[in-house]
């Protein structure tokens, strides 16, 4: 053993860059434990944003797409239905879209980006059931309002702007997904646009 | 034998490790039924692994294959619906006796000064416990596995900023998957249990420092030569304990505290093997009838609530009307036991010399975790709401009252020594 005075300096200095090596390393390793918990290339694939031709479309007609598993509902709304928005508000639940069912641009009346085309997920709040587009037949189910959508299941009602009414069992309105407008005749659904 | 044992002893601390921890370590002499729950929850643990590691050999881990092979696994085994049942009730008596166990804490002050971190180990094992149960639950992969764990996990959504990106990341899919189901059995089956057999080590390890508390909340360690010889107990301790004190009114774990919790064993066993043959989903409150079918993400089930454990925070989480208030406040609820050491800042331990307003207040406290426990299992109606709210501000009300009275609390003379 040698007889050398201990130098103190030296001796910290290695500790400490030993130590922080040490630490770099430690982290650079669990990168790969987190990022394995991420979603994976299959699940981001079966999860991707899907685009929705609106060019085509009819007023009054309801289009299907499919996203993540689940229907997914684009309405060409007329100027007729978009009347019967405005003074249902004593008649459902949550008119104001208050409930975290839709994203923060889709809480105004019509529920949607541009008024005249409605984004929804086809799927009813109470046990996901899909409810039916009664396009001129919803009057039987509320007096005076030509259309709406009807769950046969349990008989919940929602507006065209998929505000559930009150007195069914449907807790809230029908969920709006993230989307937005490409174009003027492309929707997609699955991700907020830059304006939000 | 001798022989061998000497080999042994010569090579590891084998004869020493027995005496220190059981043959001549001293355990007060008045410790009553309530001390029987640490080792109900040891003996729970080890059904819970060996039952577990049962499970696992038929169980397949899979979106597509989980429920069936659970079904499998309680037709087409032989004996296997009794592993299975095993399992789950053990899950449910594992938060019968910690419970219970810690109610004992409370009572008795067992988390007061030198036992502050052997408490802070048994608040770790709770929470561990809790992870495990809630990803244990997820298994089966029934509906309420599956709704349970989305309005779980969806809690962590409440955390500004980071929450969605969180959700994510713990679900691993945008919805809960397989993926999830896969990631919560590696954590169940191996991660948590190896975490939680640890922390138990640890928390016997830092009670066998400290010593076992009693009821009379009074030390067994006097100090070294203040106690006449003839009034020490005729037992052996180890030097380690009477070295530095003299140990007094206690005897030798092994085999007087042994015999006795055998007795508790016996009894605890009875109960749990009735459960187990009569009332294995216990009225819906161990095993919950939308359960029975298989997950399906298309369908909510008509009232989700989680098993009965959680259900005391779930209505404190309920009671609140903001989502992000309502996790910091079940959060909370838990951050408050961990801390009760440094609130509870009385000097008399025991419920028996404490003040009146001790007593209320601790019993209030247990009136309220039930009443939680109970309304967490109800939806939530306008009236249930309103007495979540109430029983949600007893039980913060039992702490903070804690923090002011124990100071200065009117407490009756604490005896000497434990009543001869």
């Amino acid at each position: 053993m040698s007889n050398a005075p201990v130098d103190k300096g030296r001796r910290r200095f290695l500790t400490v860059a030993t130590s922080v090596v040490g630490a770099a390393g430690a982290v650079g390793v669990a990168v790969p434990f987190i990022t394995s918990w991420n979603p994976s290339e299959k699940a981001k694939n079966a999860g991707a944003p899907v685009e929705v031709n609106i060019g085509k479309m009819e007023p009054g007609q309801l289009v299907r797409q499919e996203w993540r598993g689940q229907p997914v509902w684009v309405v060409r709304r007329t100027p007729e239905m978009l009347a019967t928005l405005e003074g249902l508000a004593d008649q459902l639940r949550d008119p104001h879209s208050e409930e975290p069912q839709q994203p923060a641009y889709a809480t105004n009346l019509g529920r949607a980006i541009k008024d005249e085309y409605f984004v929804a997920v086809g799927i009813c709040t109470h046990l996901g059931c899909s409810p039916q587009y009664l396009e001129t037949d919803f009057g039987e189910q509320v007096e005076g309002i030509a259309a709406g959508f009807f769950c046969p299941c349990h008989g919940s009602k929602f507006d065209i702007a998929g505000r559930v009414f009150s007195g069914v069992p449907a807790p809230y309105n029908l969920v709006v997904p993230p989307h937005y407008y490409v174009n003027d005749t492309t929707i997609l659904i699955g991700e907020d646009g830059e304006q939000a | 034998m001798n022989k061998l044992i000497a080999w042994f002893d010569e090579r590891i601390p084998l004869t020493k490790t027995w005496n220190i921890h059981l043959a001549q370590y001293p355990a007060p002499k008045n410790l009553n039924f309530w001390y029987l729950f640490g080792v109900l929850a040891t003996l729970v643990l080890v059904n819970q692994i060996v039952t577990g590691i049962w499970l696992t050999m038929n169980y397949v881990p899979s979106a597509e294959g989980a429920f069936a092979s659970v079904e499998y696994i309680m037709r087409d085994i032989e004996g296997g619906w009794i592993l299975r049942y095993m399992h789950s009730t053990g899950a449910s008596a594992f938060f019968v006796v910690v419970y219970l166990h810690m109610f004992r804490g409370m009572l008795y002050g067992s988390y007061q000064k030198p036992r502050e971190l052997l408490w802070v180990f048994g608040m770790l094992i709770f929470l561990v416990l809790m992870a495990e149960a809630f990803m244990g639950y997820l298994l089966p992969w029934g509906q309420m596995s599956y709704w349970g764990a989305q309005v779980i996990i969806s809690l962590f959504g409440a955390i500004p900023y980071i929450g969605d990106d969180l959700t994510l990341w713990i679900r691993g899919d945008y919805v809960i998957s397989g993926a999830t189901l896969n990631r919560f059995f590696a954590l169940h089956v191996i991660a948590l249990p190896l975490v939680l057999v640890i922390l138990v080590f640890l928390h016997i390890i830092a009670l066998h420092e400290v010593g076992s508390n009693n009821p009379e909340g009074i030390p067994t360690k006097k100090p070294k030569g203040s106690v006449p010889e003839e009034e020490k107990p005729k037992f052996k301790f180890h030097e380690r304990f009477t070295k530095k004190y003299d140990i007094v009114d206690s005897v030798p774990f092994f085999p007087y505290f042994i015999v006795k919790d055998l007795v508790g064993i016996g009894i605890f066993l009875f109960l749990f093997c009735y459960v187990i043959f009569f009332a294995p989903a216990m009225g819906g409150l161990f095993l919950e009838p939308p359960n029975f079918e298989p997950a399906n993400a298309l369908k909510t089930p008509e009232h989700i609530a989680p098993v009965w454990y959680f259900t005391p925070f779930y209505a404190i989480l309920r009671a609140v009307p903001d989502k992000l208030m309502g996790v910091i406040l079940m959060f909370g609820a838990i951050a408050f036991l961990f801390a009760l050491p440094w609130i509870d800042r009385g000097k008399v331990r025991s419920i028996r010399y404490r003040s009146t307003f001790h007593k209320i207040n601790l019993t209030v406290f247990a009136i309220s975790f039930i009443v939680l426990g109970y309304l967490g299992l109800k939806p939530a109606t306008e009236v249930y709401t309103f007495f979540a709210r109430v029983f949600t501000f007893l039980y913060f009300a039992f702490f903070v009252f804690l923090w002011f009275y124990s100071k200065n609390e009117n407490t009756k003379p604490v005896p000497e020594r434990i009543t001869k």
